[in-house]
């Protein structure tokens, strides 16, 4: 589906950056949400010039500020005439080491990462809602799928994620909502930058492409690169006194 | 460990970050996708981090009557042809790979099949922004700061770091290219091809296989172009990225000896049926045919390889081309791939690397004998009045390099004007440029950014 009207939380970096360019060159009409005004309107020229489009929109949004979410939904609505598809790639990470270490992190990353997630796309369903039901691509992780050693906290944040969508699903699928939860292993962006890459680390552009077919096709669960889904498949199925041994 | 295309390896690590402000902070060294073959983008020893720039890859502006495009340093030259082409628009310099960045292409100073007649890639920048040793930024270009434009284009990124390049983009008739090729029987032959051709045609190049001898020494395919006509590419459509296949694994080191590249050279000249072929290809295959085998250098094993690249003067003739390539023989160099191309005249730039004449490209793989491979080849080149590339270096001497550059000392005193302290260096730099009493290490730690005020890089977003 091509032309249709997309905001994007999260764009100016790694795969939202990717799902931008793609999502624009094929002639798409992407608004940009973003925290940094500068780095936006950087982001924006970006994919004006790559795409030879007029120019791009953006607006200030701030994942961690839930105040700046009514605002900005609200712009998106008005200056787009309304959303089809509304993409959330913005999250917070921090290592489970890190996290431990100061518990006020841990609370900025859960609220960043479900609360505030949450509130943010309960303004983005409305908004598709009132444009007919629309797509709502929000990115979770593989790290979500079970309670694991080095991810406990972040993990659990994920899997917040992940159970909201498939909710979200179940409830306004009739009314026209499509919900997509992608769940990216790791991949190689600055949100990873100095950790050590495990067995099947993505790209960002690879992961980008395969959340815009789930988009396009409206699949709920997108794992990405995909051999994420059998990796999984196995690690949820392996019994709890096996993981404590394992450590994993 | 990090290592250049050749895949020799030395310790580093490449650290990414997609605002380049706070990723050439306190850098050592920035490298781009990685593409020169031997030390050039490799920290210097006793140093581990260089500054990775393709997250900083946005494209800034373009002015669509002028044709000047400005783009961030780590921008994908594979990028900028596939944004533009389908609108009339092509670089006017690309090298014989699309995986390069932007601010690569300044820093090698890069040249093309089209050098006869458009120069390096240099001479098409209008601005350049860079960081300074000191952190400051600098706008320079042709006619501001004109000495550090100078010294930093083809100065293999030892003057500063690139945040931003603007060069001007070409407008092409077509998105297709018009493609004439020839098998030719011996190098006498292949250098008056070469002259004749770069009168009429904007794009010239060619291909030897430089294990025939004797009378057949320098034979090879002579491949001429030019942007087809509208009427020419009739109903083809803009053409699309070619797909791409990966060498999955290193191949065994015994894969490429001197019988499979005989073979392999051989179906090249015996395979090129009739003896003249034209019309019209993708540009891919004509600017970047390597490019449909990601990772080819994987071909040479896990030994690595390394590409030795010189140009000599017009002045010597065809006969010190011949000597050159007798040399060769003789040392028993095997290239799989020998790539001939006549130069036009040198540029501004202090250590852009062509000069009018004929460049050589050959690849060698890493063995016991490599660096007397590269000695003696140099010996020849210093003896002809030529010089090497340092983009493809590895293991070039510094007597032999001051003897072919006598343009060093003066980009050495635009470097040292600029960066006193030698805070800028490269593995490269420490083996050929930087003077005896530059201090081995400057930092006292590996870790970039820990005189940043942002701290050490954090994990969050």
């Amino acid at each position: 589906m091509s032309g249709a009207r997309v905001v994007l939380l999260g764009g100016t970096k790694g795969i939202g950056r990717a799902m931008a360019r793609i999502l624009s060159q094929r002639g798409d009409r992407v608004l940009l949400l973003g925290r940094d005004v500068d780095d936006l309107e950087r982001s924006a020229a970006d994919l004006a010039v790559r795409s030879g489009a007029a120019a791009i929109l953006s607006a200030r949004c701030d994942l961690a500020d839930p105040s700046t979410f009514a605002g900005a939904i609200a712009h998106a609505e008005e200056v787009l005439g309304g959303i089809d598809r509304v993409v959330v790639t913005a999250a917070d990470f921090a290592t489970q080491e890190e996290l431990e270490a100061t518990p006020d992190r841990a609370l900025a990353l859960c609220a960043i990462n479900f609360s505030h997630t949450v509130a943010f796309c309960e303004h983005a369903r409305a908004a598709l809602a009132r444009a007919g039901g629309g797509v709502l691509c929000v990115f979770s992780s593989v790290a979500g799928e079970r309670g694991r050693t080095p991810v406990v906290i972040y993990g659990a944040s994920k899997a917040g994620v992940t159970a909201y969508l498939e909710g979200l699903d179940h409830r306004f699928r009739r009314d026209g909502l499509r919900t997509v939860c992608v769940k990216p292993g790791f991949v190689h962006t600055s949100m990873t930058a100095g950790l050590k890459p495990p067995p099947f680390a993505g790209e960002a552009e690879q992961v980008a492409a395969m959340a815009i077919k789930g988009m396009d096709r409206g699949t709920p669960v997108v794992f990405a690169p995909s051999i994420w889904r059998w990796v999984m498949l196995v690690i949820r199925n392996i019994p709890r006194f096996v993981m404590r041994r394992i450590g994993f | 460990m990090l290592g250049g295309w050749g895949n020799l390896m030395h310790p580093g690590r490449e650290v990414t970050d997609e605002r380049i402000e706070r990723l050439t902070d306190g850098a050592v060294l920035c490298r781009g996708l990685g593409r020169s073959y031997g030390d050039s983008a490799l920290p210097p020893p006793g140093v581990l981090d260089v500054a990775t720039t393709i997250k900083a890859d946005r494209f800034l502006s373009f002015d669509d009557r002028t044709g000047e495009l400005t783009v961030e340093a780590g921008a994908r030259l594979h990028d900028v042809i596939w944004a533009f082409l389908g609108r009339g628009w092509f670089v006017p310099v690309t090298p014989g790979t699309a995986y390069v960045t932007v601010g690569g292409m300044v820093a090698a100073d890069v040249h093309g099949k089209g050098h006869h007649k458009n120069g390096c890639f240099g001479a098409h920048v209008t601005h350049l922004l860079l960081r300074t040793a000191d952190g400051r930024m600098v706008r320079c270009g042709p006619n501001k700061e004109a000495q550090l434009f100078d010294a930093t284009v083809g100065g293999m990124g030892l003057t500063g770091h690139l945040h931003a390049v603007t060069f001007r983009m070409q407008r092409v008739p077509s998105p297709w290219i018009y493609q004439e090729s020839e098998r030719v029987d011996n190098l006498a032959a292949f250098l008056e091809g070469l002259r004749a051709a770069a009168a009429a045609w904007p794009y010239t190049m060619g291909w030897i296989d430089c294990l025939s001898t004797g009378d057949a020494m320098g034979r090879g395919v002579l491949y001429r172009g030019r942007w087809a006509t509208p009427e020419e590419a009739g109903r083809r459509k803009t053409p699309r990225p070619k797909a791409r296949v990966s060498v999955p694994f290193s191949f065994p080191n015994w894969a490429l000896n001197r019988l499979s590249i005989k073979v392999f050279n051989a179906l090249i000249y015996r395979g090129h049926v009739p003896r003249a072929k034209r019309g019209v290809v993708h540009p891919s295959d004509f600017f970047h045919p390597l490019d449909k085998i990601l990772r080819w250098n994987r071909i040479y094993g896990s030994r690595g390889f390394t590409q030795y690249q010189c140009v000599l003067p017009r002045a010597v003739g065809s006969q010190g081309v011949h000597r050159f390539f007798e040399r060769l023989t003789q040392l028993g160099g095997a290239s799989f791939l020998c790539v001939i191309k006549d130069c036009g005249p040198q540029s501004r730039s202090l250590l852009s690397f062509p000069m009018e004449g004929i460049s050589i490209a050959l690849d060698i793989a890493i063995n016991g004998q490599t660096q007397t491979i590269v000695d003696a080849l140099n010996r020849e080149v210093v003896e002809l009045g030529g010089r090497i590339y340092l983009a493809k270096d590895a293991f070039t001497q510094r007597a032999d390099f001051e003897a072919m550059e006598p343009r060093l000392s003066r980009f050495s005193a635009v470097r040292r004007r600029y960066d006193p302290a030698l805070r800028i260096r490269s593995r490269q730099s420490a083996r050929l440029l930087d003077p005896a009493d530059a201090p081995a290490t400057v930092h006292s730690s590996n870790h970039r950014g820990v005189d940043s005020p942002d701290g050490p890089q954090g994990g969050t977003r």
